[in-house]
């Protein structure tokens, strides 16, 4: 049990730069970006395949974070250059880019299991210096993903970044103070996917293996790590947001784990569980807030209904008095 | 410093919907007029001021900003130079962005945006100096979610990012009349101090005839996508709201005397 919460919480770490992804193109730029399925992958088998062939495996991994970056681009060029709605580019791209997965792999699945990844690397250098050698790679990790949060932040404070945050809010307002969506989009979308190809990477070395089915439905998991991390660790600031989706992403892989642990449930139950999670998360916010609504009109209007009675009682105490 | 030419825009051309917002409209403004713009609903004044800030292009026609011809110039192009508030108190802010945020955007409207901060210590300094002149206490609240804010406040803190960085047109498209009549008035006494302090060059539309008398030093009269009447400063000195209501049935009485006659 134990082990399997750590490797839970392992994986969490990496699939937050993931999440941090999609949190800038479903939040912050409110776009629902379905390119992130294939562009997972992408990154994943960019780096499977230059490991297979001797590279880095962090230069693998740079250049497939430069290959989601270009994915999402494309996406953005399609929705703002050729007019097509949102959901429908990154459909489009989505599909695209699973027969592109399978050319750069050249087969369905690359095992990674006697390569040098860039964990094994982390591995070999900590365990020199310590004993715990499977904490080295969480710690490392860890530190990408912060740093990863952390250039996320500055990007969303810098001069650009408002401009981007503005598109995803007010679009006809931030036109009116000279800038070009167009371009803003493309560029939100760019970065979004850099940052998911680049946890695609990570976790093909983290699981040995690159599979070209490795991506479906990684947009909800991103949003379910979005969600929960929202609700769980609030979203007043920016800073605050992205470290919640942080641990958004880790407790939904922790929930999965335990979920798996239910004897009737298997792996294939994965995604049906994870579906269940984000529609709960999308429903629950807003029964809560009915029943908050509904709750306060019935004080409301029961202090009327006091207020009133107290009226009349008034009025009739004049009465009789006089 | 603006100039519109022979500006035609017809709507949905061609199909049963067809509409012709402006029809062969003409107008000069001085650099520093403030221009206000009556007429009936329908009446093409929306239509002008896309045209203008280039939401819209026009199907015939020309616009000349500062002697520089922008008639093809995309709209995020031409922002540099054109400032606008408009009816909708939600419309000229971000809400989920603070106040310093949205005032930083604004503030990078005449510039190129770079990588660097957006808000940085010297610029909140400048914000909050510039909001003190609104008297609203937002200077303090600086971090204040923009969404948080009554409509007067948005609308106060608009027309404050829409002026700070001195556009050399302003655009008002109705900009107090989602306000209580109180706001509206605030807003108004706003609109009329910071134009004059800056000097714009402004064209507010108004339905408010009382506002479109008080407020600048000319006064145009559109109807069916024309101008039909221009007040200068003198003239527009002697008018009231009686007078210019008057003025407007004649015109438009003629008009319809004349369609008759052509129809019968
Ligand atoms: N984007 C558009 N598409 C189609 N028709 C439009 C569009 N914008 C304006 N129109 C039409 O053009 C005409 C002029 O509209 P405009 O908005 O300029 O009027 P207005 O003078 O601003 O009126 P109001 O006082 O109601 O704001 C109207 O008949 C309107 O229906
Ligand atoms: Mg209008």
């Amino acid at each position: 049990m134990a082990l399997a919460l750590f490797s839970a919480f392992e994986s969490g770490v990496i699939y937050a730069i993931m999440a941090l992804g999609v949190y800038l193109s479903f939040r912050v730029l409110d776009f629902p970006d379905l390119t992130v399925d294939g562009s997972f992958v992408t990154g994943a088998a960019v780096a499977a395949v230059m490991i297979l062939q001797g590279y880095n495996p962090f230069l693998a991994s740079t250049v497939a974070l430069l290959a989601g970056f270009v994915a999402g681009c494309l996406t953005g060029i399609l929705h703002t250059k050729g007019g097509i709605n949102p959901l429908l580019s990154g459909i489009l791209m989505m599909i695209a880019l699973y027969s592109i997965n399978l050319r750069i792999m050249g087969k369905s699945n690359i095992p990674l299991l006697n390569q040098q990844t860039a964990l094994d690397q982390v591995e070999a250098v900590w365990s020199n210096v310590a004993v715990l050698s499977s904490w080295g790679v969480v710690i490392f990790m860890l530190l990408v993903t912060l740093s990863f949060k952390l250039l996320l932040d500055w990007f969303l404070k810098t001069e650009v970044g408002l401009a981007v945050r503005a598109t995803g809010n007010n679009p006809k307002m931030i036109r009116s103070f000279a800038a070009h969506t167009d371009w803003l989009i493309i560029l939100g979308l760019g970065v979004s996917n850099a940052f998911v190809a680049f946890s695609g990477a990570f976790i093909a070395q983290l699981s040995s293996f690159a599979d070209v089915g490795m991506g479906i439905g990684m947009i909800i998991i991103g949003l379910a790590s979005v969600i929960i991390g929202e609700a769980l660790f609030g979203s007043k600031t920016i800073g605050r947001t992205t470290l919640a989706v942080i641990g958004g992403a880790i407790v939904y892989r922790i929930v999965v784990s335990i979920a798996l642990r239910i004897e009737f449930l298997d792996a294939g139950d994965m995604k049906l569980i994870t579906a269940i999670i984000v529609i709960i998360a999308l429903i629950v916010p807003k029964v809560m807030d009915d029943h908050k609504v509904r709750k306060m009109k019935k004080k409301r209007n029961a202090q009327r209904l006091a207020n009133l009675q107290s009226l009349s009682e008034e009025k009739e105490e004049h009465h009789a008095s006089s | 410093m603006l100039h519109l030419e022979h500006i035609h825009k017809v709507f949905n051309e061609g199909t049963p919907d067809e509409k012709i917002a402006l029809n062969q409209a003409n107008l000069t403004l001085h650099k520093g007029d403030f221009v206000t713009i009556i007429g009936s609903n329908g009446a093409g004044k929306s239509t002008l001021m896309n045209i203008i800030s280039g939401v819209h292009s026009p199907d015939m026609g020309k616009v000349v900003i500062d002697n520089r011809e922008v008639t093809v110039l995309p709209e995020y192009r031409r922002a540099r130079y054109i400032g606008r508030v408009f009816q909708d108190p939600m419309a000229g802010t971000a809400p989920s962005m603070t106040i310093e945020e949205n005032l930083s955007i604004a503030y990078c409207r005449s510039k190129r945006r770079t990588f660097k901060k957006g808000v940085t210590k010297r610029r909140r300094d400048f914000f909050q100096e510039a909001l003190q002149t609104l008297h609203l206490g937002l200077e303090n609240r600086l971090n204040a979610k923009v969404g948080l804010l009554s409509g007067g406040e948005r609308q106060a803190l608009s027309l404050l990012m829409a002026t700070f960085t001195e556009p050399a047109i302003l655009l008002l498209d109705e900009h107090t009349a989602a306000l209580d009549p109180a706001r509206a008035a605030l807003i108004t006494n706003l609109t009329k101090e910071i134009v004059a302090t800056k000097e714009l060059t402004t064209l507010m539309v108004t339905h408010n005839m009382q506002q479109a008398l008080d407020l600048g030093n000319k006064l145009l009269m559109m109807d069916k996508g024309g101008i039909i009447r221009e007040y200068d400063e003198q003239e527009k000195r002697n008018l009231t709201v009686d007078k210019l209501l008057d003025e407007f049935q004649k015109i438009k009485g003629e008009q319809l005397v004349n369609d008759r006659a052509l129809l019968s």
